[in-house]
Protein backbone atom coordinates (compact mmCIF):
# COMPACT_ATOMS: atom_id res chain seq x y z
CA UNK A 1 0.00 0.00 0.00
CA UNK A 2 1.48 3.37 -0.93
CA UNK A 3 1.69 6.27 1.53
CA UNK A 4 -1.45 8.11 0.40
CA UNK A 5 -3.56 4.95 0.30
CA UNK A 6 -2.36 4.01 3.77
CA UNK A 7 -3.15 7.50 5.10
CA UNK A 8 -6.65 7.33 3.56
CA UNK A 9 -7.13 3.96 5.25
CA UNK A 10 -5.98 5.31 8.64
CA UNK A 11 -8.19 8.40 8.56
CA UNK A 12 -11.14 6.40 7.21
CA UNK A 13 -10.76 3.75 9.89
CA UNK A 14 -10.90 6.41 12.57
CA UNK A 15 -13.93 7.95 10.88
CA UNK A 16 -15.74 4.61 10.73
CA UNK A 17 -14.87 3.75 14.34
CA UNK A 18 -16.13 7.06 15.70
CA UNK A 19 -19.31 6.88 13.62
CA UNK A 20 -20.22 3.39 14.81
CA UNK A 21 -19.45 4.29 18.43
CA UNK A 22 -22.24 6.88 18.32
CA UNK A 23 -25.52 4.96 18.00
CA UNK A 24 -27.40 8.25 17.90
CA UNK A 25 -25.56 9.02 14.67
CA UNK A 26 -26.06 5.76 12.74
CA UNK A 27 -29.42 4.46 13.94
CA UNK A 28 -31.60 7.20 12.36
CA UNK A 29 -30.01 6.88 8.88
CA UNK A 30 -30.62 3.14 9.05
CA UNK A 31 -34.20 3.20 10.28
CA UNK A 32 -35.74 6.38 8.90
CA UNK A 33 -35.44 5.47 5.18
CA UNK A 34 -36.85 2.01 5.98
CA UNK A 35 -39.85 3.55 7.74
CA UNK A 36 -40.45 5.90 4.82
CA UNK A 37 -40.11 2.98 2.42
CA UNK A 38 -42.73 1.00 4.38
CA UNK A 39 -45.15 3.93 4.51
CA UNK A 40 -44.76 5.02 0.88
CA UNK A 41 -44.77 1.56 -0.65
CA UNK A 42 -48.14 0.92 0.97
CA UNK A 43 -49.63 4.42 0.78
CA UNK A 44 -48.68 5.05 -2.86
CA UNK A 45 -49.24 1.50 -4.13
CA UNK A 46 -52.18 2.71 -6.23
CA UNK A 47 -49.72 4.63 -8.43
CA UNK A 48 -48.72 1.33 -10.05
CA UNK A 49 -52.17 1.26 -11.74
CA UNK A 50 -51.34 4.44 -13.68
CA UNK A 51 -51.04 3.70 -17.39
CA UNK A 52 -47.36 3.51 -18.29
CA UNK A 53 -46.13 2.90 -14.72
CA UNK A 54 -43.03 0.75 -15.25
CA UNK A 55 -43.65 -1.93 -12.59
CA UNK A 56 -46.41 -3.60 -10.60
CA UNK A 57 -44.43 -3.28 -7.35
CA UNK A 58 -44.23 0.19 -5.83
CA UNK A 59 -41.69 -1.17 -3.31
CA UNK A 60 -39.37 -2.13 -6.16
CA UNK A 61 -39.91 1.33 -7.66
CA UNK A 62 -39.31 3.13 -4.37
CA UNK A 63 -36.39 1.07 -3.02
CA UNK A 64 -33.67 3.18 -4.74
CA UNK A 65 -34.97 6.28 -2.99
CA UNK A 66 -33.87 4.76 0.33
CA UNK A 67 -30.33 4.56 -1.01
CA UNK A 68 -30.42 8.24 -1.95
CA UNK A 69 -31.83 9.24 1.39
CA UNK A 70 -29.17 7.19 3.16
CA UNK A 71 -26.47 8.91 1.11
CA UNK A 72 -27.76 12.31 2.23
CA UNK A 73 -27.69 11.28 5.87
CA UNK A 74 -24.15 9.98 5.37
CA UNK A 75 -23.08 13.30 3.85
CA UNK A 76 -24.33 15.10 6.94
CA UNK A 77 -22.37 12.77 9.19
CA UNK A 78 -19.14 13.29 7.25
CA UNK A 79 -19.60 17.06 7.37
CA UNK A 80 -20.58 17.30 11.02
CA UNK A 81 -17.65 15.06 12.02
CA UNK A 82 -15.19 17.25 10.15
CA UNK A 83 -16.75 20.42 11.58
CA UNK A 84 -16.25 18.96 15.03
CA UNK A 85 -12.61 18.20 14.21
CA UNK A 86 -12.14 21.81 13.16
CA UNK A 87 -13.84 23.08 16.28
CA UNK A 88 -11.86 20.90 18.69
CA UNK A 89 -8.52 21.43 16.95
CA UNK A 90 -8.23 17.78 15.88
CA UNK A 91 -7.74 18.95 12.31
CA UNK A 92 -4.67 20.89 13.49
CA UNK A 93 -3.41 17.73 15.14
CA UNK A 94 -3.71 15.91 11.83
CA UNK A 95 -2.19 18.89 9.99
CA UNK A 96 0.95 18.53 12.11
CA UNK A 97 1.50 14.99 10.83
CA UNK A 98 2.76 14.16 7.32
CA UNK A 99 -0.84 13.47 6.22
CA UNK A 100 -1.62 14.57 2.66
CA UNK A 101 -4.59 16.80 1.89
CA UNK A 102 -6.08 14.22 -0.46
CA UNK A 103 -5.80 11.51 2.18
CA UNK A 104 -7.43 13.76 4.73
CA UNK A 105 -10.45 14.44 2.51
CA UNK A 106 -10.95 10.93 1.20
CA UNK A 107 -10.34 9.46 4.65
CA UNK A 108 -12.88 11.79 6.23
CA UNK A 109 -15.61 10.49 3.93
CA UNK A 110 -14.66 6.99 5.08
CA UNK A 111 -17.22 7.12 7.88
CA UNK A 112 -19.89 8.08 5.38
CA UNK A 113 -18.87 5.30 3.03
CA UNK A 114 -18.75 2.79 5.88
CA UNK A 115 -22.20 3.79 7.04
CA UNK A 116 -23.38 3.92 3.42
CA UNK A 117 -22.22 0.34 2.91
CA UNK A 118 -24.09 -0.91 5.97
CA UNK A 119 -27.19 1.08 4.97
CA UNK A 120 -27.13 -0.21 1.41
CA UNK A 121 -26.81 -3.85 2.45
CA UNK A 122 -29.63 -3.39 4.96
CA UNK A 123 -31.99 -1.69 2.48
CA UNK A 124 -31.18 -4.31 -0.10
CA UNK A 125 -31.79 -7.17 2.33
CA UNK A 126 -35.07 -5.70 3.54
CA UNK A 127 -36.15 -5.13 -0.07
CA UNK A 128 -35.33 -8.73 -1.03
CA UNK A 129 -37.11 -10.11 2.03
CA UNK A 130 -40.14 -7.95 1.16
CA UNK A 131 -40.27 -9.55 -2.27
CA UNK A 132 -38.33 -7.19 -4.53
CA UNK A 133 -36.64 -9.04 -7.37
CA UNK A 134 -33.79 -7.51 -9.35
CA UNK A 135 -34.42 -7.78 -13.08
CA UNK A 136 -30.65 -7.31 -13.53
CA UNK A 137 -29.98 -10.16 -11.08
CA UNK A 138 -27.18 -10.40 -8.53
CA UNK A 139 -24.68 -8.45 -10.70
CA UNK A 140 -27.23 -5.63 -10.85
CA UNK A 141 -27.57 -5.63 -7.08
CA UNK A 142 -23.79 -5.38 -6.83
CA UNK A 143 -23.69 -2.46 -9.30
CA UNK A 144 -26.46 -0.80 -7.29
CA UNK A 145 -24.34 -1.04 -4.14
CA UNK A 146 -21.34 0.44 -5.95
CA UNK A 147 -23.39 3.34 -7.29
CA UNK A 148 -24.96 3.93 -3.87
CA UNK A 149 -21.49 4.17 -2.30
CA UNK A 150 -20.31 6.56 -5.03
CA UNK A 151 -23.37 8.74 -4.38
CA UNK A 152 -22.51 8.70 -0.65
CA UNK A 153 -18.96 9.85 -1.50
CA UNK A 154 -20.31 12.63 -3.74
CA UNK A 155 -22.71 14.00 -1.16
CA UNK A 156 -20.11 13.35 1.56
CA UNK A 157 -17.79 15.68 -0.38
CA UNK A 158 -20.46 18.38 -0.21
CA UNK A 159 -20.67 17.84 3.54
CA UNK A 160 -16.89 18.24 3.84
CA UNK A 161 -16.96 21.40 1.75
CA UNK A 162 -19.63 22.94 3.96
CA UNK A 163 -17.74 21.89 7.10
CA UNK A 164 -14.50 23.43 5.85
CA UNK A 165 -16.30 26.56 4.70
CA UNK A 166 -18.27 27.19 7.88
CA UNK A 167 -16.24 25.33 10.52
CA UNK A 168 -19.45 24.48 12.34
CA UNK A 169 -21.84 21.57 12.58
CA UNK A 170 -24.75 23.99 12.31
CA UNK A 171 -23.36 25.25 9.01
CA UNK A 172 -23.26 21.71 7.66
CA UNK A 173 -26.78 20.95 8.83
CA UNK A 174 -28.05 24.10 7.14
CA UNK A 175 -27.39 22.45 3.76
CA UNK A 176 -29.87 19.67 4.49
CA UNK A 177 -33.04 21.53 3.51
CA UNK A 178 -31.48 22.24 0.11
CA UNK A 179 -30.38 18.64 -0.40
CA UNK A 180 -33.75 17.29 0.67
CA UNK A 181 -35.41 19.79 -1.64
CA UNK A 182 -33.36 18.29 -4.48
CA UNK A 183 -34.43 14.84 -3.40
CA UNK A 184 -38.14 15.64 -3.25
CA UNK A 185 -38.16 17.65 -6.49
CA UNK A 186 -36.90 14.59 -8.36
CA UNK A 187 -38.50 11.51 -9.90
CA UNK A 188 -38.51 9.77 -6.53
CA UNK A 189 -42.28 9.14 -6.40
CA UNK A 190 -43.18 8.93 -10.07
CA UNK A 191 -41.43 8.37 -13.39
CA UNK A 192 -40.83 11.76 -15.01
CA UNK A 193 -43.09 10.96 -17.95
CA UNK A 194 -46.01 10.46 -15.57
CA UNK A 195 -45.57 13.77 -13.72
CA UNK A 196 -48.41 15.89 -15.06
CA UNK A 197 -47.50 19.24 -13.46
CA UNK A 198 -45.24 20.88 -16.01
CA UNK A 199 -42.96 22.92 -13.77
CA UNK A 200 -42.42 19.95 -11.45
CA UNK A 201 -41.56 17.70 -14.39
CA UNK A 202 -39.14 20.35 -15.74
CA UNK A 203 -37.42 20.75 -12.41
CA UNK A 204 -37.19 16.96 -11.99
CA UNK A 205 -35.68 16.76 -15.49
CA UNK A 206 -33.08 19.40 -14.62
CA UNK A 207 -32.32 17.79 -11.27
CA UNK A 208 -29.27 15.45 -11.38
CA UNK A 209 -30.68 13.53 -8.41
CA UNK A 210 -33.44 12.22 -10.72
CA UNK A 211 -30.83 10.52 -12.89
CA UNK A 212 -29.08 8.97 -9.90
CA UNK A 213 -32.38 7.54 -8.66
CA UNK A 214 -33.34 6.38 -12.16
CA UNK A 215 -30.02 4.58 -12.61
CA UNK A 216 -30.49 2.75 -9.31
CA UNK A 217 -34.12 2.05 -10.17
CA UNK A 218 -33.33 0.76 -13.63
CA UNK A 219 -31.29 -2.07 -12.15
CA UNK A 220 -34.27 -3.19 -10.08
CA UNK A 221 -37.16 -2.86 -12.51
CA UNK A 222 -35.68 -2.71 -16.02
CA UNK A 223 -32.49 -4.71 -16.16
CA UNK A 224 -29.40 -3.29 -17.86
CA UNK A 225 -30.43 0.15 -19.19
CA UNK A 226 -27.20 1.58 -20.56
CA UNK A 227 -28.52 5.14 -20.94
CA UNK A 228 -29.91 5.28 -17.40
CA UNK A 229 -26.70 3.84 -15.97
CA UNK A 230 -24.49 6.17 -17.99
CA UNK A 231 -26.45 9.21 -16.82
CA UNK A 232 -26.55 7.99 -13.21
CA UNK A 233 -22.87 7.16 -13.03
CA UNK A 234 -21.98 10.28 -15.04
CA UNK A 235 -23.81 12.69 -12.74
CA UNK A 236 -22.49 10.85 -9.68
CA UNK A 237 -18.88 11.03 -10.85
CA UNK A 238 -19.40 14.70 -11.73
CA UNK A 239 -20.77 15.30 -8.23
CA UNK A 240 -17.74 13.56 -6.70
CA UNK A 241 -15.40 15.61 -8.87
CA UNK A 242 -17.07 18.95 -8.11
CA UNK A 243 -17.64 18.36 -4.39
CA UNK A 244 -14.12 17.05 -3.80
CA UNK A 245 -12.63 19.92 -5.79
CA UNK A 246 -14.59 22.42 -3.73
CA UNK A 247 -13.60 20.64 -0.51
CA UNK A 248 -9.91 20.47 -1.55
CA UNK A 249 -9.91 24.19 -2.34
CA UNK A 250 -11.54 25.01 0.98
CA UNK A 251 -9.14 22.72 2.83
CA UNK A 252 -6.22 24.81 1.55
CA UNK A 253 -7.88 27.89 3.02
CA UNK A 254 -8.81 26.24 6.30
CA UNK A 255 -5.57 24.31 6.78
CA UNK A 256 -3.09 26.96 5.68
CA UNK A 257 -0.02 25.01 6.75
CA UNK A 258 3.15 26.02 4.97
CA UNK B 1 20.11 9.58 26.61
CA UNK B 2 21.01 12.84 24.89
CA UNK B 3 20.83 12.73 21.11
CA UNK B 4 23.72 14.97 20.22
CA UNK B 5 24.39 12.78 17.20
CA UNK B 6 21.17 13.99 15.65
CA UNK B 7 22.15 16.73 13.23
CA UNK B 8 18.83 18.51 13.74
CA UNK B 9 19.90 19.26 17.28
CA UNK B 10 22.59 21.53 15.93
CA UNK B 11 19.72 23.97 15.54
CA UNK B 12 17.16 25.28 17.95
CA UNK B 13 14.72 28.01 17.04
CA UNK B 14 15.65 31.29 15.33
CA UNK B 15 13.07 34.00 14.76
CA UNK B 16 13.70 37.34 13.06
CA UNK B 17 11.15 40.11 12.72
CA UNK B 18 8.21 37.71 12.71
CA UNK B 19 4.87 39.39 12.03
CA UNK B 20 1.34 38.08 11.75
CA UNK B 21 -1.50 40.42 10.93
CA UNK B 22 -5.21 39.71 10.94
CA UNK B 23 -6.72 42.50 8.87
CA UNK B 24 -5.68 45.67 10.76
CA UNK B 25 -4.51 43.90 13.89
CA UNK B 26 -0.86 42.90 14.26
CA UNK B 27 -1.23 39.93 16.58
CA UNK B 28 2.53 39.37 16.45
CA UNK B 29 4.46 42.51 15.75
CA UNK B 30 8.04 41.86 14.71
CA UNK B 31 9.46 39.51 17.31
CA UNK B 32 13.02 38.15 17.49
CA UNK B 33 13.81 34.99 19.41
CA UNK B 34 16.88 32.79 19.61
CA UNK B 35 16.66 29.45 21.40
CA UNK B 36 19.57 27.08 21.71
CA UNK B 37 19.08 23.34 21.27
CA UNK B 38 18.02 21.60 24.48
CA UNK B 39 16.83 24.83 26.08
CA UNK B 40 13.41 25.35 27.63
CA UNK B 41 12.12 28.72 26.49
CA UNK B 42 9.22 30.13 28.47
CA UNK B 43 6.99 32.44 26.45
CA UNK B 44 5.05 34.44 28.97
CA UNK B 45 2.16 36.78 28.45
CA UNK B 46 -1.52 37.37 29.10
CA UNK B 47 -4.35 36.02 26.93
CA UNK B 48 -4.35 37.68 23.52
CA UNK B 49 -0.72 38.78 23.76
CA UNK B 50 0.30 36.77 20.68
CA UNK B 51 1.66 33.58 22.25
CA UNK B 52 -0.54 31.08 20.42
CA UNK B 53 -0.24 32.95 17.12
CA UNK B 54 3.54 32.68 17.44
CA UNK B 55 3.28 28.95 18.15
CA UNK B 56 0.99 28.45 15.16
CA UNK B 57 3.54 30.19 12.91
CA UNK B 58 6.49 28.25 14.30
CA UNK B 59 4.63 24.94 13.92
CA UNK B 60 3.79 25.81 10.26
CA UNK B 61 0.03 25.96 10.90
CA UNK B 62 -0.13 29.66 10.06
CA UNK B 63 1.96 31.47 7.45
CA UNK B 64 3.73 34.56 8.80
CA UNK B 65 2.83 37.95 7.28
CA UNK B 66 6.49 39.02 7.42
CA UNK B 67 9.83 38.02 8.90
CA UNK B 68 11.42 34.61 8.99
CA UNK B 69 11.80 31.71 11.37
CA UNK B 70 13.72 28.47 11.40
CA UNK B 71 12.88 25.53 13.62
CA UNK B 72 15.33 22.63 13.97
CA UNK B 73 17.27 24.19 11.11
CA UNK B 74 14.35 24.36 8.67
CA UNK B 75 12.60 27.44 7.38
CA UNK B 76 8.96 27.40 8.52
CA UNK B 77 7.74 28.87 5.23
CA UNK B 78 9.86 26.94 2.74
CA UNK B 79 10.33 23.61 4.52
CA UNK B 80 6.99 23.13 6.26
CA UNK B 81 6.97 19.34 5.94
CA UNK B 82 10.51 19.04 7.33
CA UNK B 83 9.64 21.30 10.25
CA UNK B 84 6.58 19.20 11.04
CA UNK B 85 8.67 16.03 10.95
CA UNK B 86 11.11 17.53 13.45
CA UNK B 87 8.62 18.95 15.95
CA UNK B 88 6.02 17.73 18.38
CA UNK B 89 3.25 20.04 19.51
CA UNK B 90 0.64 20.04 22.21
CA UNK B 91 -1.53 22.99 21.31
CA UNK B 92 -3.80 24.97 23.58
CA UNK B 93 -6.87 22.79 23.02
CA UNK B 94 -6.37 19.17 23.94
CA UNK B 95 -7.64 18.17 20.53
CA UNK B 96 -8.73 14.62 21.24
CA UNK B 97 -11.54 12.51 19.86
CA UNK B 98 -13.89 11.60 22.72
CA UNK B 99 -14.91 8.38 20.95
CA UNK B 100 -11.39 6.96 20.61
CA UNK B 101 -9.21 5.53 23.36
CA UNK B 102 -5.83 6.92 24.34
CA UNK B 103 -4.11 3.96 22.70
CA UNK B 104 -6.09 4.47 19.47
CA UNK B 105 -4.99 8.11 19.36
CA UNK B 106 -1.37 7.09 19.75
CA UNK B 107 -1.74 4.37 17.12
CA UNK B 108 -3.25 6.81 14.61
CA UNK B 109 -0.60 9.46 15.28
CA UNK B 110 2.25 6.94 15.08
CA UNK B 111 0.90 5.39 11.88
CA UNK B 112 0.54 8.79 10.19
CA UNK B 113 4.20 9.38 11.04
CA UNK B 114 5.02 6.07 9.34
CA UNK B 115 5.76 4.14 12.54
CA UNK B 116 4.43 0.60 12.29
CA UNK B 117 4.45 -2.91 13.68
CA UNK B 118 6.26 -3.92 16.86
CA UNK B 119 8.11 -0.61 17.08
CA UNK B 120 4.79 1.24 17.21
CA UNK B 121 3.41 -1.03 19.90
CA UNK B 122 6.57 -0.78 21.99
CA UNK B 123 6.60 3.00 21.61
CA UNK B 124 2.94 3.36 22.57
CA UNK B 125 3.38 1.17 25.66
CA UNK B 126 6.47 3.14 26.69
CA UNK B 127 4.81 6.53 26.23
CA UNK B 128 1.63 5.50 28.04
CA UNK B 129 3.82 4.35 30.91
CA UNK B 130 5.88 7.53 30.87
CA UNK B 131 2.81 9.76 31.19
CA UNK B 132 1.13 7.46 33.71
CA UNK B 133 -1.73 6.29 31.50
CA UNK B 134 -0.95 2.59 31.12
CA UNK B 135 -4.08 1.43 32.91
CA UNK B 136 -6.24 4.08 31.20
CA UNK B 137 -4.85 3.55 27.72
CA UNK B 138 -7.81 1.54 26.46
CA UNK B 139 -10.46 3.84 27.92
CA UNK B 140 -12.35 6.31 25.75
CA UNK B 141 -11.17 9.90 26.02
CA UNK B 142 -14.58 11.07 27.24
CA UNK B 143 -13.80 9.29 30.52
CA UNK B 144 -10.46 11.11 30.97
CA UNK B 145 -9.91 13.97 33.40
CA UNK B 146 -8.36 17.24 32.22
CA UNK B 147 -4.97 16.17 33.57
CA UNK B 148 -5.12 12.81 31.78
CA UNK B 149 -5.97 14.55 28.50
CA UNK B 150 -2.98 16.89 28.88
CA UNK B 151 -0.68 13.96 29.59
CA UNK B 152 -1.97 12.06 26.56
CA UNK B 153 -1.51 15.23 24.51
CA UNK B 154 2.14 15.28 25.58
CA UNK B 155 2.55 11.60 24.69
CA UNK B 156 1.05 12.27 21.24
CA UNK B 157 3.49 15.12 20.71
CA UNK B 158 6.38 12.78 21.51
CA UNK B 159 5.31 9.79 19.43
CA UNK B 160 7.76 10.43 16.57
CA UNK B 161 10.69 11.35 18.80
CA UNK B 162 10.83 15.07 17.92
CA UNK B 163 13.87 17.22 18.52
CA UNK B 164 11.73 20.30 19.30
CA UNK B 165 8.60 20.43 21.37
CA UNK B 166 5.96 23.17 21.39
CA UNK B 167 3.71 23.26 24.42
CA UNK B 168 0.99 25.89 24.30
CA UNK B 169 -0.23 26.52 27.84
CA UNK B 170 0.13 22.85 28.73
CA UNK B 171 -0.90 23.13 32.37
CA UNK B 172 -3.89 25.48 32.09
CA UNK B 173 -6.71 24.03 34.15
CA UNK B 174 -4.61 21.33 35.77
CA UNK B 175 -4.58 20.54 39.48
CA UNK B 176 -1.26 21.21 41.27
CA UNK B 177 -0.29 17.52 41.32
CA UNK B 178 -0.82 17.06 37.57
CA UNK B 179 0.98 20.34 36.92
CA UNK B 180 4.02 19.27 38.90
CA UNK B 181 4.10 15.88 37.14
CA UNK B 182 4.02 17.56 33.75
CA UNK B 183 6.78 20.00 34.74
CA UNK B 184 8.94 17.06 35.81
CA UNK B 185 8.41 15.30 32.49
CA UNK B 186 9.13 18.43 30.43
CA UNK B 187 12.24 19.12 32.50
CA UNK B 188 13.40 15.54 32.01
CA UNK B 189 12.89 15.74 28.24
CA UNK B 190 15.12 18.79 27.98
CA UNK B 191 17.69 17.63 30.50
CA UNK B 192 17.99 13.94 29.59
CA UNK B 193 16.99 13.85 25.93
CA UNK B 194 18.15 17.27 24.75
CA UNK B 195 14.72 18.25 23.42
CA UNK B 196 14.31 21.96 22.71
CA UNK B 197 11.10 23.12 24.39
CA UNK B 198 9.07 26.20 23.46
CA UNK B 199 6.56 26.63 26.26
CA UNK B 200 3.87 29.27 26.39
CA UNK B 201 2.28 29.97 29.71
CA UNK B 202 0.29 32.47 31.70
CA UNK B 203 1.77 31.11 34.91
CA UNK B 204 4.77 32.96 36.25
CA UNK B 205 5.71 30.09 38.51
CA UNK B 206 5.76 27.71 35.55
CA UNK B 207 8.18 29.89 33.61
CA UNK B 208 10.27 30.45 36.73
CA UNK B 209 10.55 26.76 37.58
CA UNK B 210 10.97 25.33 34.09
CA UNK B 211 12.46 27.84 31.71
CA UNK B 212 16.14 28.38 31.00
CA UNK B 213 15.19 31.60 29.24
CA UNK B 214 12.01 33.63 29.31
CA UNK B 215 10.47 35.97 26.77
CA UNK B 216 7.65 38.24 27.88
CA UNK B 217 5.22 39.17 25.13
CA UNK B 218 2.61 41.88 25.38
CA UNK B 219 0.45 43.26 22.57
CA UNK B 220 2.45 41.21 20.05
CA UNK B 221 5.86 42.54 21.08
CA UNK B 222 8.55 41.02 23.24
CA UNK B 223 9.04 43.45 26.09
CA UNK B 224 11.71 41.52 28.00
CA UNK B 225 13.91 38.52 27.47
CA UNK B 226 16.59 36.68 29.42
CA UNK B 227 17.04 34.06 32.11
CA UNK B 228 14.56 34.38 34.97
CA UNK B 229 17.43 35.46 37.26
CA UNK B 230 18.64 38.09 34.77
CA UNK B 231 15.16 39.52 34.34
CA UNK B 232 14.57 39.73 38.06
CA UNK B 233 18.00 41.26 38.68
CA UNK B 234 17.35 43.77 35.93
CA UNK B 235 14.31 45.24 37.59
CA UNK B 236 15.34 45.36 41.21
CA UNK B 237 16.61 43.98 44.43
CA UNK B 238 15.08 42.06 47.28
CA UNK B 239 12.73 43.83 49.66
CA UNK B 240 12.73 43.29 53.41
CA UNK B 241 9.58 44.10 55.36
CA UNK B 242 9.52 44.20 59.18
CA UNK B 243 6.48 44.38 61.45
CA UNK B 244 7.61 45.71 64.91
CA UNK B 245 6.28 43.88 67.95
CA UNK B 246 5.64 47.26 69.61
CA UNK B 247 3.97 49.74 67.25
CA UNK B 248 5.72 52.58 69.06
CA UNK B 249 9.05 51.26 67.71
CA UNK B 250 8.09 52.08 64.12
CA UNK B 251 10.11 55.33 64.03
CA UNK B 252 13.23 53.60 65.36
CA UNK B 253 12.67 50.74 62.92
CA UNK B 254 12.47 53.17 60.01
CA UNK B 255 15.74 54.81 61.02
CA UNK B 256 17.42 51.45 61.36
CA UNK B 257 16.20 49.97 58.09
CA UNK B 258 16.95 53.11 56.10
CA UNK B 259 20.65 52.28 56.58
CA UNK B 260 20.13 49.22 54.34
CA UNK B 261 18.11 50.69 51.47
CA UNK B 262 15.38 53.02 50.29
CA UNK B 263 11.85 52.87 51.65
CA UNK B 264 9.29 51.01 49.61
CA UNK B 265 5.58 50.21 49.91
CA UNK B 266 4.63 48.10 52.94
CA UNK B 267 1.53 46.76 54.64
CA UNK B 268 -0.09 48.90 57.37
CA UNK B 269 1.97 48.66 60.56
CA UNK B 270 5.04 47.43 58.71
CA UNK B 271 8.10 49.18 57.28
CA UNK B 272 9.91 47.98 54.16
CA UNK B 273 13.07 48.84 52.27
CA UNK B 274 14.52 47.64 49.01
CA UNK B 275 17.92 46.29 50.01
CA UNK B 276 20.94 48.01 48.45
CA UNK B 277 23.10 44.89 48.76
CA UNK B 278 22.27 41.30 48.05
CA UNK B 279 22.42 39.04 51.10
CA UNK B 280 21.97 41.89 53.57
CA UNK B 281 19.22 40.16 55.55
CA UNK B 282 21.58 38.80 58.27
CA UNK B 283 22.93 42.33 58.79
CA UNK B 284 19.36 43.63 59.17
CA UNK B 285 18.58 40.99 61.77
CA UNK B 286 21.83 41.71 63.68
CA UNK B 287 21.04 45.46 63.69
CA UNK B 288 17.51 44.80 65.00
CA UNK B 289 18.99 42.69 67.78
CA UNK B 290 21.74 45.19 68.67
CA UNK B 291 19.27 48.09 68.88
CA UNK B 292 16.72 45.97 70.69
CA UNK B 293 13.93 46.45 68.18
CA UNK B 294 11.80 43.33 68.55
CA UNK B 295 10.18 42.17 65.33
CA UNK B 296 6.84 40.37 65.21
CA UNK B 297 7.42 39.43 61.58
CA UNK B 298 10.26 39.71 59.05
CA UNK B 299 9.58 39.04 55.37
CA UNK B 300 12.13 38.90 52.57
CA UNK B 301 10.57 39.35 49.15
CA UNK B 302 12.67 38.44 46.13
CA UNK B 303 11.65 40.03 42.81
CA UNK B 304 9.36 37.75 40.77
CA UNK B 305 8.59 37.54 37.09
CA UNK B 306 5.34 39.29 37.94
CA UNK B 307 7.45 42.22 39.15
CA UNK B 308 9.31 42.05 35.85
CA UNK B 309 6.04 42.07 33.93
CA UNK B 310 4.80 44.98 36.03
CA UNK B 311 8.02 46.91 35.46
CA UNK B 312 7.97 46.30 31.69
CA UNK B 313 4.28 46.80 30.97
CA UNK B 314 2.98 48.81 33.91
CA UNK B 315 0.45 46.05 34.63
CA UNK B 316 0.27 42.89 36.67
CA UNK B 317 0.17 39.71 34.57
CA UNK B 318 -2.83 38.20 36.37
CA UNK B 319 -5.98 39.80 34.99
CA UNK B 320 -4.15 41.89 32.41
CA UNK B 321 -5.80 40.00 29.57
CA UNK B 322 -8.90 42.07 30.09
CA UNK B 323 -7.14 45.32 29.33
Amino acid sequence: MNVTARQIFLIARRSVIRTFRQPGVWIPPLTFPLMLMAVNSNGLRAATHLPGFPTRSFLAFFLPFSFMQGALFASGIAGVDLARDIDTGFLNRLALTPVRDSALLLGQVGGAVGLGAVQSVLYLTVGLIAGVRFVSGAPGAFVMLVLALLIAIGFGGLGLWMALRTGSGEGVQSQFPLLFFLLFISSMNLPRNLIEVGWFRDLATLNPVSYMIEALRSLVIEGWNAQALALGFGFTLALIGISMWLAARQLKVRMART
Amino acid sequence: MRRESNSLLQNGIEVEGLVRSFKDIRAVDGIDISIEPGQIYGFLGPNGAGKSTTVHMLTTLLPPSAGRATVAGYDVQRDGAKVRAAIGAALQDTALDPFLSGREHLRLQASLHGIRGDRRKELIDRLLGRVGLTSAGDRKIRTYSGGMKRRLDLALALIHDPSTLFLDEPTTGLDPQSRTALWEEVGRLARDEGVTVFLTTQYLEEADVLADRVGIIDHGRIVAEGTPAQLKAEIGKATVEVVPENPDDRERLAGLLSRFGGETAARPGAYAVQLDAAGALPDVIRALDQEDVRAAEINLHQPTLDDVFLAKTGRKLEGSEDE
